[in-house]
């Protein structure tokens, strides 16, 4: 621990200023009245472009996908550059998709994805639904932030002998955290991501200029790299992609890109923003990320090439592969520029942190208290409840790391992917069209839901010697096909719910099963900033649920 | 199916609350090309020593921030 003395003081100098600037949020922008859902929770719909590409840039890209891509580059190689095409269809996709979302929203006053749903279908139950898989999808989502921490954290030497002094560091940051998005709320992260991002970005950069000339040329690297996995028995890894793992790579990135967007996090980022511009102007702008991204998952071959070996796991035996990036900066760089990379993976952790555990608080607030416990809620209830449950879900995220196995969260992070786009068919499907039967939408999302399981448990981990949850990986031949292709367990599941929710309406309709009343008009999914239509004075919401 | 009975329905109010372009066909482009792994699967030709796997998707960020500028410029109002 000693020798890494620079670093620690450059990265607790850092991360001090930012809880400062977190906590200064609060006045930033100013509104006239904080205690409402709107300012607390959406930073009162108001951002622009620039502060909506910091918000929603740093939402996206997470520390934990700073370290864990380059992690997978590192030990499977071309597969893990899934990232890449992955955040380069999203973008298409937004534009397309979430604008619609964002316009309806802006009309009807809705925060949450689930509200839409439940304005849309006129239905509480399919809205508990998407807000219950929401909230369970976002959880280990903040847990594995802590572990892009703890990834730093163990390469500079803070470490422990009993748990509890080996977690305390996370633990005061992620209590320093809780108070300042109490008090600020999105406008905490909103701030932070620009000091988060600009070192991210400075980071990164220089690493992918200094690196290749300290370790010979890209040439070099790539070549390190192929002969490592030439060396390996397994036949998975290599530079390339093979016959087996094209489709895995292709439908993993596609339903990656899909479950983004049905993130309550990644709503919640877009719902903060002004107006259609904002959001438009964003899609050419944010796959300035998915560049870096991609630069950040070629340090997993430098990594490679100069020899890094992992520190080892919680479990005598194992390799924890996600302190590779945090070593590479350790042995490469001066300990003044390691301390700001770690910094920036430490900053990296907090401005998603706080978003997810304000979209998770919105959820349950709207969707859980004011539907079933408190139905007379008013803005600066709602807005109250939502601070508390915040602080609850971190209390939560903190826990999961503390007392089980990270890997447990990691796998659970792997599921939340899988389980979240069982919401497509109703929010992102629902944006277009009113086709799909509600009861028929909750059909598809058991069947889907409980395929997506049973496949999970199938899919063993060679690496964490475990039997089950291994990974997203399915084998085809468990499907009685004869080939050694896998497939990402996501995309199968969401089709058959898909398929499970058309089957249904068509039975629901011969039964004559009430449809509900849609709340929304189709002009509602273009409105824009100025509507004339929305009163401002009135609470939006309220004013539609009773049509 | 309101058609019949309302023709004089504010046609001024339904073109300005429309957002349906032939330009959205575009954003097609971005999406399908990054998923047809056998275009860029290959180590050769290769640029400043990236593989083609490697220079080839990074390119694909340029093609999808060069389809969504187009159509935001489009359908711009």
């Amino acid at each position: 621990m000693s020798d890494h003395i620079t670093e620690i003081v450059i990265f607790t100098v850092l991360f001090l200023l930012v809880s400062g600037i977190g906590f200064f949020a609060a006045r930033w922008r100013a509104p006239k009245d904080m205690a409402h859902l709107d300012e607390w929770g959406l930073g009162g719909r108001s951002f622009g472009a620039w502060i909506t590409w910091f918000l929603v840039g740093g939402d996206l890209y997470t520390a934990y996908t700073f370290v864990a891509v380059p992690a997978l580059i590192f030990g499977a190689g071309a597969a893990g550059f899934f990232a890449v095409p992955y955040t380069v269809i999203i973008y298409p996709m937004f534009f397309l998709i979430l604008i619609r979302l964002w316009s309806v929203s802006h009309r009807h006053g809705f925060v949450t994805p689930a509200d839409f749903v439940r304005t849309r279908f006129d239905s509480p139950t399919l809205a508990l639904l998407v807000a219950i898989t929401g909230i369970v999808a976002t959880m280990p989502y903040i847990a594995l932030q802590l572990v892009g921490i703890e990834a730093v954290l163990k390469t500079m030497g803070v470490t422990g002998d009993s748990p509890l002094a080996r977690h305390a560091p996370i633990i005061i940051a992620f209590a320093i955290l809780a108070a300042y998005t109490y008090q600020s709320g999105l406008r905490a992260p909103a701030l932070i991501a620009f000091v988060k991002d600009s070192l991210i970005y400075i980071v990164i950069l220089v690493a992918v200029l200094y690196l290749p000339y300290k370790l010979g040329g890209w040439g070099g690297i790539f070549d390190a790299a192929d002969k490592k996995f030439q060396a390996t028995p397994s036949p998975a890894d290599g530079i390339l992609l093979n016959a087996n793992n094209q489709i895995q790579y292709v439908t993993l990135a596609f339903g990656s890109a899909l479950a983004l967007f049905l993130y309550p996090h990644s709503v919640t980022g877009v719902l903060a923003s002004r107006n259609r511009n904002v959001i438009k102007r964003n899609m050419s702008a944010l796959p300035a990320y998915s560049f870096l991204l991609g630069l950040i998952a070629l340090l997993g071959y430098m990594a490679i090439s100069a020899g890094v070996k992992p520190l080892p796991g919680s479990k005598a035996g194992t390799v924890d592969s996600n302190t590779v990036v945090p070593l590479l900066f350790d042995m490469k760089f001066p300990a003044w520029f390691a301390g700001i990379a770690f910094a920036a993976i430490g900053i990296g952790a907090l401005v998603p942190a706080a978003i997810m555990s304000i979209a998770a608080a919105n959820l349950f607030t709207r969707n859980i208290y004011k539907e079933y416990l408190k139905r007379d809620a008013t803005p600066a209830d709602e807005a109250k409840v939502s601070k508390i449950t915040s602080l609850v879900v971190k209390i939560g995220a903190v826990a999961f790391i503390v007392f089980l196995d990270p890997q447990f969260s990691i796998d659970l992070q792997l599921i939340g992917g899988v389980i979240i786009l069982q919401t497509a068919p109703a929010v992102a499907l629902g944006l277009y069209t009113r086709w799909l039967h509600r009861g028929a939408l909750i059909a598809g999302w058991v069947a889907g839901m409980g395929l997506a399981m049973w496949m999970l448990w199938q899919i063993p981990n060679a690496a964490t010697k475990k039997a089950h949850f291994g990974g997203s990986a399915f084998p085809l031949e468990k499907f009685g096909f004869d080939t050694p292709k896998t497939i990402y367990v996501g995309f199968v599941a969401v089709a058959v719910n898909f398929a499970v929710a058309i089957l249904v309406t068509f039975l629901l309709r011969a039964m004559k099963t009430p449809e509900g009343v849609d709340g929304t008009t189709p002009d509602d999914y273009f409105a824009d900033e100025g509507d004339p239509r929305i009163d401002k004075s009135a609470t939006p919401v309220e004013t539609v649920s009773s049509t | 199916m309101a058609e019949p009975e309302s023709p004089e329905a504010v046609p001024a109010e339904t073109i300005k609350r429309t957002d349906h372009s032939s330009w959205n066909w575009l954003l097609l482009i971005p999406i399908v090309v990054p998923l047809l792994t056998p275009i860029y699967n290959h180590d050769s030709p290769r640029l400043w020593g990236f593989p083609a796997f490697y220079w080839i998707q990074f390119l694909f960020i340029l093609l999808g921030v060069t389809t969504t500028s187009i159509v935001y410029r489009m359908t711009r109002r």
